[in-house]
């Protein structure tokens, strides 16, 4: 089937694939108070794009300045790869209490729920690329939606004098310290999304308060 | 499906009322329905007249004003931070919301659906009506004042609201004055004009010297005592009564309580002496609060029956509660409290004169012995009290001892209703030993510190600590100089009673365990009383008493003037203060806890923290203990 995903046409493609395309034929909202924003994270067994698995995607959406609780998503992806170095950190076991998905189910979930919003994340092309390789084991095309990186926009919205000092890699931790956000959930999939997303939130007050915010600014050129 | 949000939602919001009187359960399904926004400072989350939400907030992080908005005046009435309630009208009425909600800082709230909330704490009792509650206590509505006050009666602790006391006192900047050489006319004129009830004489500096508000002219004026033309110097109030500028609601409060007063004067340092800078009113200290002392004490005094006594006394409890829950620094606490035990004798004392058949043949002196006399009385303890009458000629002195032992009678049994145990060694002013003439008192105190023993040490450390609660001033002061010239002429009552203060050993037995009673009823238990506070207690009154220092009967203000006296000693006093302080606040959270004295703590419902905490206190009783043998060299006294 891998061979020859070049040449499927729209037909072969499953529903939710292109219901998920579809979402993106609605008008594009310009303006940052309207747009859906979802924050997601992403756990996963280690760093290696090709042999690495996801073990759990949480993701919070919002439009505004408010997240709704129930509105969140959080799947914990069935295994087949499994490191059992990174279950330190998020503590997710091979076979756990938790109630599991297929990886084929999780896309179908996640898709439906971010349709064509703005994604969020930290080291977004980290998450991006991992979530593209999962579609691309059940042939499917790449993310369409466009991202923000918060490590990025952080970047951004310090000011020019202190851009010298400012460090190449910050890490969520370094986030939540230097912007004052209380790190009660991390290393659960939709804790840090639901961090990430107020990471993202204060950085955009930050940068509006200069008044230059214009939609393509948040997007990484 | 998991969602971990959620958990942490309701991990958040089970440490806050009422949600802290919901199961688990509950709250997880109420933390699903939660709303989390962010807000930038400034950012609003609704304003007065804005259509109700259909949530109300819970403060996260940050900080969340609530102000008054009256076209560009903007009077904040309450900050509310992490953990309390907000935006409560809906809850109540669909009225548009009455004030504006705006953010202090960066903050993010919790939004809680109010259809899902209800119907899952429908049958909830102490939610709704702490919900209630809040309600009223965050809307400072003056014209709700009355009601406010009957809410009270079920009053269940809010965060917010008595945080206010110790914000700073909100008073009228730009005071209406008149000079010296004003006529009353001028000034009435003054007063109409800008449609106020008071006006402060100030003289050339600017300094006030009197104040005139409506009822002096309508005492004075409209009963036709004086000429309208009159100067403002014949019925202005002098001197006033002056606060420091930056005070604080609850000291402004406690200053007009005192001194029966509904003005304060504020001046740049404090005093007559400075520029006047504003007026507190009376009715600025109750815009600012909701429910509060004031309302309780005016009540008692306004009372006619025991029993409506007792519910104001209860009133006090919790709100003894409330204070204690919100860390309200316990020498607050302490004077409060104090303030509606008085005034609940007082008006005890008040009710029964009235029901004796003839009034008192001399002048008498109500005293309140024991911690009511040290003012230390935080829950209902037993009655320790004591009458002193005016001398009398010999016939005449079994008549007016009957009669003041009959109304004493009448008195503790009022008293034993409101709550205060009968002292169980009846020292109470209804036992005649207890109810004596000026002459026979002082020869009693004489006997007691000149021929001291075991029963006169005893019963020092209640008698030693009296004040008058009612009557006659005169002879009491008359009995505490010649109780402090006594004491001037010996120094073997000291050695008595500070022995005494020694006799019971750090409460930490050799491998630093706590020392458990060993048996009886209280088996196993701590006695909090008579091992921590007693020794601190009787520490400070022989100090105290040996320096001669009058008027200071507190046991913490005892250590604080003693820091003062004794600058070489000066940590431990303070320590010593402090500990009683903390001890004192221990006790008190034990006894609501069970509903008792507090006196004997089981220390396996104890934290580690908490035990530690007394640990600490109990450091300084030693070195005291220490202190006391050294002074009073104790060593070769047997």
């Amino acid at each position: 089937m891998i061979f020859n995903w070049f040449r499927k046409n729209k037909k072969e493609y499953p529903d939710f694939w292109i219901d998920y395309l579809d979402s993106f034929k609605a008008p594009k909202k310009d303006k940052v108070d309207t747009t859906r924003f979802v924050a997601f994270d992403t756990e996963t067994t280690g760093f290696d794009k090709k042999n690495d698995r996801i073990l759990s995607i949480g993701a919070v959406s919002f439009v505004g300045k408010s997240i709704q609780v129930k509105e969140s998503l959080e799947l914990y992806l069935e295994q087949e790869v499994f490191n059992p170095e990174s279950v330190k950190i998020h503590g997710i076991m091979k076979k756990g209490s938790l109630e599991k998905v297929t990886e084929l189910e999780a896309i179908k979930l996640f898709l439906a729920y971010i349709k064509d919003a703005v994604l969020i994340a930290h080291h977004a092309y980290f998450d991006k690329t991992m979530v593209n390789e999962m579609l691309l084991r059940h042939g499917l095309g790449k993310l369409k939606n466009e991202f923000v990186d918060t490590g990025y926009l952080f970047n951004k919205s310090k000011h020019i004098i202190y851009r010298e000092s400012l460090k190449e890699h910050y890490t969520l931790d370094d986030l939540c310290k230097e912007l004052n956000v209380p790190k009660v959930d991390r290393h659960t999939a939709n804790g840090d999304a639901l961090i990430t997303a107020i990471i993202f939130l204060k950085i955009l007050s930050r940068l509006d308060k200069r008044k230059s915010l214009e939609w393509d600014y948040l997007l990484k050129a | 499906m998991k969602n971990s949000i959620a958990e942490r939602v309701s991990d958040f919001l089970k440490d806050y009322p009422p949600f802290n009187k919901l199961t688990n359960k509950t709250l997880l399904k109420i933390a699903i329905e939660v709303t989390i926004t962010y807000l930038e400072k400034g950012d609003t989350i609704f304003k007065k007249d804005d259509v109700c939400h259909d949530s109300f907030y819970v403060v996260r992080d940050g900080a969340i004003n609530l102000y008054y908005s009256n076209e560009d005046v903007k009077e904040i009435t309450n900050i509310h931070d992490t953990g309390d309630l907000f935006g409560l009208r809906p809850l109540i009425n669909k009225e548009p919301y009455k004030l504006t909600a705006t953010a202090n800082e960066e903050s993010i709230v919790y939004g809680i659906p109010i259809e899902v909330f209800q119907s899952l704490t429908d049958k909830n009792n102490k939610v709704q009506k702490y919900l209630i509650t809040a309600f009223a206590s965050n809307a400072f509505d003056p014209y709700t004042e009355e009601e406010a006050g009957k809410i009270f009666v079920d009053y269940l602790p809010s965060t917010s609201q008595d945080i206010v006391n110790f914000q700073t006192a909100n008073y009228t900047k730009s005071p209406i004055t008149c000079t010296t050489t004003s006529t009353l006319q001028a000034a009435a004129k003054k007063m109409s004009d800008h449609k106020i009830g008071c006006i402060v004489v100030v003289d050339n500096e600017k300094k006030p010297v009197g104040i005139i508000t409506n009822s002096d002219i309508k005492n004075k004026i409209a009963t036709g005592l004086f000429p309208i033309e009159t100067p403002v110097t014949n019925i202005m109030s002098s001197p006033v009564m002056t606060g420091k500028k930056g005070l604080t609601i609850a000291h402004g409060q406690l200053q007009m309580i005192k001194h029966s007063i509904g003005h304060l004067c504020i001046t740049k340092d404090g005093t007559v002496n400075s520029k006047l800078v504003g007026v507190l009113t009376h009715h600025d200290v109750l815009v600012n609060l909701g429910n509060n002392p004031t309302v309780i004490l005016k009540e008692i005094k306004r009372t006619k029956r025991t029993k409506k006594l007792r519910e104001a006394r209860l009133k006090g409890n919790t709100l003894l509660r409330s204070y204690l829950e919100q860390n309200i620094p316990i020498s607050h606490i302490i004077n409060v409290i104090s303030e509606i035990n008085d005034a609940v004798t007082i008006r005890a004392i008040e009710l029964a004169l009235k029901k004796m058949p003839t009034a008192p043949p001399v002048a008498f002196s109500w005293l309140a012995l024991g911690s009511q006399g040290r003012n230390e009385q935080l829950l209902f303890t037993d009655q320790d009290n004591a009458l002193v009458f005016e001398d009398v000629p010999e016939n005449k002195y079994e008549e007016t001892q009957t009669y003041f032992l009959e109304l004493a009678k009448l008195v503790t049994a009022s008293l034993n209703k409101i709550g205060f145990e009968y002292c169980e060694a009846d020292m109470m002013a209804s036992n005649p030993e207890w109810c004596k003439s000026l002459t026979e008192w002082k020869n009693q105190f004489k006997s007691w510190i000149l021929k001291p023993d075991e029963k006169a040490v005893l019963l020092s450390s209640i008698f030693f600590d009296y004040n008058r609660v009612y009557g006659n001033k005169e002879l009491v002061d008359d009995l505490t100089d010649t109780i402090y010239t006594t004491l001037a002429e010996t120094d073997i009552f000291y050695k008595f009673l500070a022995r005494d203060a020694t006799k019971s050993p750090s409460p930490l037995g050799f491998f630093k365990q706590f020392l458990v009673e060993k048996n009886g009823e209280q088996k196993e238990l701590f006695n909090i009383k008579n091992r921590a506070l007693m020794p601190l207690i009787d520490a400070a009154r022989v100090l105290i008493l040996s320096k001669q220092i009058r008027g200071v009967n507190n046991t913490s203000e005892r250590f604080e003037k003693l820091a003062e006296l004794e600058p070489n000693n000066k940590e431990l006093h303070e320590s010593c203060s402090y500990a009683f302080k903390a001890l004192s606040k221990f006790k008190t959270k034990q006894g609501l806890l069970r509903n008792n004295s507090g006196k004997f703590i089981d220390l396996e419902t104890l934290t580690k923290e908490e035990k530690l905490k007394l640990r600490r206190c109990f450091k300084p009783i030693q070195e005291i203990q220490d202190i006391l043998k050294i002074r009073f060299d104790l060593k070769n006294f047997i």
